[in-house]
């Protein structure tokens, strides 16, 4: 897709991605294919053959080596939104710890402790 | 004429599901999280609404980035709960109430609010969750009300500025008030929040500060909360904070005149600080 230089309507925010239409454009079948995850037996066939599924969703190649690699940060980038990316953490029984950790460079048990310390 | 009783805001996060289902309600990790519900309950069963609105935001169960609404109404006889993704046991279906869901939908659409009517809507733990808090066994519970559920988009940007949630409560209120069943009895909820922050490198982000500072003032001040922009939004309560908006709607439907019955704030249940708050409508 074609980048839309100065569709931009946002402040920067550290660490932090607005899914906006961009990003919703960009990521469409990353996340039409997480969504399809709702579903157990879309789950199974994924775990079956994770390539056919990805191309059945037509996913691109940044996306596609974003799945192989459960690179959370590199599906973001690729256009993931998180409540669908959360569906495929879904598959590996990851919870949004994990998944935090994994994003911040923390063990999911320092994740949890820096949570708890802004209490 | 129908009668507002009051509002009741909550966290909706998943794993609350999960420790329900386990009765973690001691558990030193919950405890602290579930002790802010019995002030909850006593309301209810001394109150025993008919009808509750269910304000809450779909994650990626009702609706996709193909149709994605802003503000969504259920018109439905019942509503199902159905798997997330995650295979989880789902919920038997919630009774639904589309006499008061046209009656809204028309009064709203009338009042020029744009609304996508939802004659099927799978519901996500966004709903579910705050049902199981309030009305434990939910959909069993004996005193179980019928529900309309309300879904705002935070899903997406642009999400709705937080001066339009608070309009739309408002005119959801005079919506809710015009229904013609004599003495009807209705709660509002508005589901989701506080602060927190899944994705990205900021994810873990909580901010006690900003969210003490929505409590304060979303009780006897909301017009003050409309002056916050969606992206200081983003900033101060983190990427899916933005939930807050459903509190805002809950509150625009409340009126002026409300009483602080309980509140309660955790930091952390999973990734998020969670805060309750229950306000009665002056009779
Ligand atoms: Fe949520």
């Amino acid at each position: 897709m074609a980048d839309m230089p100065a569709f931009d309507y946002h402040i920067d925010i550290p660490g932090t991605t607005i899914f906006d239409g961009k990003q919703a454009m960009k990521g469409y079948a990353l996340n039409k294919m997480c969504y399809s995850f709702n579903k157990a037996e879309n789950r199974e066939a994924f775990k079956a053959d994770e390539e056919a599924f990805m191309e059945k969703y037509g996913l691109n190649d940044q996306q596609k080596q974003a799945i192989r690699d459960r690179n959370v940060l590199g599906l973001i980038e690729a256009g993931g939104n998180i409540y669908y990316l959360a569906k495929f953490a879904g598959i590996f029984g990851l919870s949004v710890q994990d998944v935090g950790g994994l994003q911040t460079g923390r063990s999911t048990e320092e994740f949890k402790d820096y949570l708890k310390s802004q209490a | 004429m129908a009668k507002i009783l009051g509002g009741i805001t909550t966290s909706h996060i998943p794993a609350v599901g999960n420790a329900i289902q386990k009765e973690l309600y001691d558990d030193p990790y919950w405890k602290p999280f579930f002790d802010g519900y019995p002030k909850v309950h006593k309301w209810i069963q001394d109150n025993k609404p008919d009808y509750v609105i269910n304000i809450y935001n779909d994650h990626g169960l009702g609706f996709f980035l193909d149709r994605m609404p802003t503000f969504a109404i259920g018109a439905a006889h019942e509503y199902k709960n159905e798997d997330e993704g995650w295979g989880l046991p789902s919920l038997d279906p919630f009774p639904g109430a589309p006499e008061l869901s046209w009656h809204i939908i028309e009064s709203m659409v009338a009042d020029e609010f744009d609304i996508t009517s939802c004659q099927e809507l799978p519901v996500d733990h966004g709903f579910v969750v705050p049902m199981q808090l309030f009305w434990p066994g939910a959909p069993h519970h004996p005193d179980m009300p019928k529900t309309v559920p309300i879904s705002a988009n935070t899903v997406q940007h642009p999400i709705p500025t937080l001066k339009r949630a608070l309009d739309f409560g408002r005119s959801l209120r005079k919506a809710l008030l015009s229904f013609p069943e004599k003495d009807a009895k209705i709660v509002v909820l508005g589901t989701g929040g506080l602060s927190h922050q899944l994705d990205g490198q900021r994810a873990g982000f909580i901010n006690k500060e900003f969210d003490q500072y929505c409590l304060e003032n979303i009780v006897h001040n909301p017009d003050e909360l409309t002056k916050i922009s969606r992206m200081e939004l983003v900033e101060k309560a983190g990427a899916q904070g933005t939930e807050f908006l459903m509190w805002m709607m809950m509150r625009g439907a409340l009126g002026d005149d409300v009483t602080e019955i309980t509140r309660n704030y955790h930091i952390p249940i999973s990734n998020t600080a969670a805060g309750t708050l229950l306000l009665e409508c002056a009779a």
